[in-house]
């Protein structure tokens, strides 16, 4: 658990608040902190790619190597500001930003089909292979490419 | 082999702490639902994404599971150790706190410390020349030995002020059986020893442990493994058939969970324990945790650092339980055997079962896991796609 060293004061509590747009409760961003200095082992104030996969439910999901991109090296107020678009109370812009940048692994700012391929080989591993190409062409039909405008 | 739960957010709600908030009011499980009405953007993303739904590439459960797996897993709550309550905060608790703490490291500490080196001497100068000497009698010598190393045991458990209740009948030496207990620290094994004389697999530690355990444990019968060679579980499982086969040998125990869990929990089982063909005795331990966190941290402490820890505080308290013999039913495999194995310990402790291998607390999950959601992932997909 936490030292002395990681304790939160009011005023990082409000920081943290005001930077995930106030999604979350106080209560609720410091059992987050309590969370982030248990991953956290060296208290570096980030949490490396490692530490996440050391949590064996993260390692196993299919999708933690695109997540991780997103949340390695971040530290708490950021780290809190992402587990925010899972919040009920989140925007479905911010949830659709979030799905977007998902499968975006180029960060190209565009979806494209290989894109759309490359989640669901990640998805199904090698128990889907021509199929993929077939279902895909179904979805083709009904859009091409798909590009985000930098707000 | 492990598998996460179905419903992993509803189960993990139920068994959180009544101060912890619910993981469910900020990670609920329709987190991503259908846009009702269509947003107009410029680049059309909501209709891709109503399409995406629709089209069977919905990947927000699998993002909400590892959103969720970050937030909150079951398999570190295994391993939190909780930090104690601080009750000394106020100007009349303090002087109490600090006049208990005299008295704990003061009076108390000193004097196990006499215990202890006691308990030592009488030992070694009774085991030096058993072992030696006795060299030709063997039944003889074992016998003495087997008394000697309950007796330190019995110090050392003195030595921590260790009051523990033994509930049922003491273990038997009968050939063809094991014991199987649920482990919080290595104290587990020297609280079972005091009682009878076990022969126990442990992992091979290294300074003075190591020492004690090629010495002294070696006499008693005990097995060593280490957790980073894979070759050797081969070894070990035929040391382990080998000594239950011997008429003679001390009952041997073995901590199936493989690993130190925190006392609230208990990890899966490995199998090893339950394939040898022999009865299973279950005994379940449990550490009262007003007096001391029994838990031993290998990550955050050294074993000596722990043992400091137990001897400064009040008192170690435990319940032991020694529970029915159990066998392995007619069509029921190794595996099975040793989950009822778990849930019957788990009962008696008074512990929740979590679906995990201990051993991943050393290394990564193996790609079967992730294999095993991306084949019923794909299975899905082609269900849906067989439906159009």
């Amino acid at each position: 658990m936490g030292s002395a060293s990681s304790m939160l004061t009011q005023y990082d509590i409000e920081e943290v608040q005001e930077h995930c747009n106030k999604l979350f409760s106080q209560q609720e961003i410091v059992s987050l902190y309590q969370r982030f200095c248990q991953l956290d082992r060296n208290a570096k104030g980030f949490i490396s790619a490692d530490e996440f996969l050391s949590v064996p439910e993260f390692a196993m999901n299919p999708l933690s190597q695109r997540l991780l991109k997103m949340v390695d090296g971040l530290n708490f107020k950021d780290f809190v500001a992402f587990l925010s678009t899972f919040s009920a109370k989140a925007s479905l812009q911010q949830k659709i930003e979030l799905i977007f940048k998902v499968y975006d692994s180029d960060c190209n700012g565009k979806v494209t089909f290989n894109d759309i391929i490359e989640v669901l080989k990640d998805l199904t591993g090698s128990f889907m292979s021509d199929k993929q190409r077939e279902v895909y062409h179904l979805s083709q039909s009904v859009m091409e490419q798909v590009y985000w405008a930098e707000t | 082999m492990a598998n996460a739960p179905d419903n992993k957010l509803t189960s993990s709600s139920s068994e959180l702490d009544l101060d912890r908030p619910n993981l469910e009011d900020y990670l609920p499980s329709g987190s991503m639902q259908e846009p009702r009405g269509k947003l107009r953007l410029d680049c059309g993303l909501v209709d891709w994404w109503t399409v995406c739904r629709r089209d069977l590439l919905d990947i927000s459960p699998t993002l909400t599971e590892a959103a969720g797996a970050i937030v909150d897993d079951s398999f570190t709550r295994c391993f939190k150790s909780n930090p104690p309550e601080p009750w000394n905060w106020n100007v009349y608790l303090f002087p109490l706190w600090c006049l208990g703490v005299v008295i704990r490291y003061g009076i108390l500490f000193p004097t196990r410390v006499l215990v202890l080196t006691l308990g030592w001497i009488i030992f070694l100068s009774s085991f030096i020349p058993v072992h030696f000497l006795l060299k030709g009698n063997d039944k003889l010598r074992k016998k003495l030995e087997r008394c000697l190393v309950e007796l330190i045991c019995s110090f050392f458990v003195a030595s921590w002020t260790g009051v523990v209740k033994y509930h049922g009948p003491r273990p038997s030496r009968r050939p063809k059986q094991v014991f199987v207990a649920n482990h919080t620290s290595m104290i587990d094994f020297i609280i079972l020893e005091q009682m009878t004389a076990f022969a126990v697999i442990m992992q091979k530690h290294p300074g003075w442990v190591g020492l004690l355990q090629s010495t002294i444990l070696e006499s008693v019968g005990c097995i060593w493994f280490n957790r980073t060679e894979a070759k050797d579980r081969e070894i070990v499982a035929r040391k382990l058939r080998d000594h239950v086969q011997g008429a003679d040998n001390n009952p041997l125990l073995i901590f199936p969970e493989g690993t130190c869990v925190n006392n609230h929990y208990t990890v899966m089982f490995k199998k090893g324990a339950f394939e040898l063909g022999c009865t299973v005795c279950p005994i379940a331990i449990k550490y009262n945790k007003i007096f001391v966190d029994a838990f031993w941290n290998s990550k955050k402490q050294s074993f000596t650092m722990h043992l400091l820890q137990l001897m400064t505080s009040w008192a170690v308290v435990c319940d032991v339980w020694y529970l029915e013999p159990q066998t392995l039913k007619p069509g029921e495999t190794p595996i099975e055997f040793a989950e009822r194995v778990r849930d019957i310990i788990s009962l008696r402790a008074g512990l929740k079962k979590v679906p995990w291998d201990g051993y991943l607390k050393y290394s990564r999950p193996s790609p079967k896991h992730r294999e095993q959601k991306q084949q019923s992932f794909a299975d899905s997909v082609l269900r849906r796609l067989e439906e159009k």
